[in-house]
């Protein structure tokens, strides 16, 4: 079996599909080394682990008697 | 015969259905030459900024920048699409010459433009980003729909366009506009006329066939290049008082003293020229003039940013 060779338009299709596939594939890599830098600019996040963290709870009658 | 088909060099067989334009095509609508220096002299404003920018938020800050003024061109190239195809500098461009949809280029200026303005504040600061849709629009809106053919002014006021890159660096570090990214500003701002008309000078036949009322049509060759010589002036003191600032320096005044002495020397012999002068050597001064007006601004620009990057001493 065999194929024609590529028309000068199959040629501008190929080059323009891979043109903006590539782009595409360049803009979603920036957009993610873009992000990672601008989420570690924000400093260390702290995430849930399960355990409810002391400071971070309201303060307790027993707390405020005792001065705690 | 219309105009567009007068151009054979990419144009497409009118028996072969719809062209189906390439990558390149697209890319072409973006003016991949006014794109570079853009993206010179945006990165110019962004490194001679006080402060500091992560280098993976710099590159996005330019390549928005740069993404934004291609949009810009696009929006540029479908709206005169009729007069590109009567000039001969232009003739050759994606739409006149019948390779890309007017339409088409219309969806790609204004999906760039909302991309490069969101992205930009995403990376930098909504500042910066306004201060890119706002280049978008003046270039897009009213140089190209308003200015352009209706008044001979219309590269004076519509070089402003051309003169936002490097204030937008600028912007994109500090967060602020200060008088450093004005003097950025103003530098192209000033270059851009005399620039623009002593190309029309020896153009002379482009910008007539296509009514675009240059100065050169409407007040006549001698009051343009009066006008030459004015901006030259204004712009040497310009170039010269910046060296005094932030962003200038031995080297940059240096540079600023002898570009500014050459380009008013041969701004003073167009002055002095008569059209039987130029005619006789085919407007030799006039095109060297254009071709030192883009050393000028590279040489400029390229000072700025070893002064930025190579404090020669810290003299101020």
């Amino acid at each position: 079996m065999s194929f024609s060779p590529d028309s000068d338009m199959h040629k501008r299709r190929k080059g323009r599909n891979m043109g903006v596939g590539l782009c595409l594939a360049a803009f979603i890599g920036l957009l993610f080394v873009l992000t990672t830098v601008k989420i570690r600019q924000t400093g260390p996040v702290e995430g849930f682990d399960h355990v409810p963290r002391a400071t971070a709870l309201p303060a307790t009658e027993t707390q405020s008697a005792t001065g705690e | 015969m219309t105009d567009a088909s007068l151009n054979t060099a990419a144009q497409p067989a009118a028996n072969q259905g719809p062209y189906d334009a390439g990558f390149g095509d697209y890319f072409a609508l973006l003016k991949p030459r006014v794109m570079s220096l853009v993206v010179f002299t945006a990165a110019v404003g962004l490194l001679a900024a006080p402060g500091s920018l992560h280098w993976v938020e710099a590159v996005c800050a330019i390549l928005f920048i740069a993404i934004g003024a291609g949009a810009s061109g696009a929006l540029n190239m479908w709206w005169d699409a009729d007069i590109d195809a009567v000039m001969k500098r232009t003739a050759k461009r994606p739409i006149p010459s019948g390779r890309v949809e007017p339409q088409d280029a219309l969806v790609v200026g204004c999906a760039l433009s909302g991309l490069s303005v969101m992205f930009m504040a995403l990376a930098t600061n909504w500042l910066a980003a306004g201060l890119l849709a706002f280049t978008i629009f003046f270039y897009a809106v009213v140089y190209s729909m308003w200015l352009k053919r209706s008044t001979p002014q219309n590269i004076v006021i519509g070089g402003a366009a051309g003169a936002f890159p490097p204030m937008i660096g600028w912007v994109a570090v500090t967060g602020s506009i200060s008088i450093e990214a004005c003097l950025m500003f103003a530098l192209i701002f000033m270059w851009t006329p005399p620039h623009f008309w002593a190309l029309a000078l020896f153009m002379r036949s482009d910008y007539d066939d296509a009514g675009v009322p240059m100065l050169t049509v409407t007040h006549g060759r001698k009051a343009t290049r009066a006008h030459i010589l004015a901006y030259t002036v204004l712009l040497a003191v310009l170039a010269v008082a910046a060296g005094f600032t932030q962003i200038g320096g031995p080297l940059y005044l240096a540079v600023a003293v002898i570009c500014n002495v050459i380009f008013l020397r041969d701004a003073v012999r167009i002055w002095r020229r008569t059209e039987e002068d130029a005619e006789a050597d085919n407007y030799k001064v006039e095109k060297s003039f254009f071709k030192f007006s883009l050393l000028y601004l590279f040489v400029h620009f390229g000072a700025i940013l070893f002064e930025a990057v190579l404090p020669v001493a810290n003299w101020m």
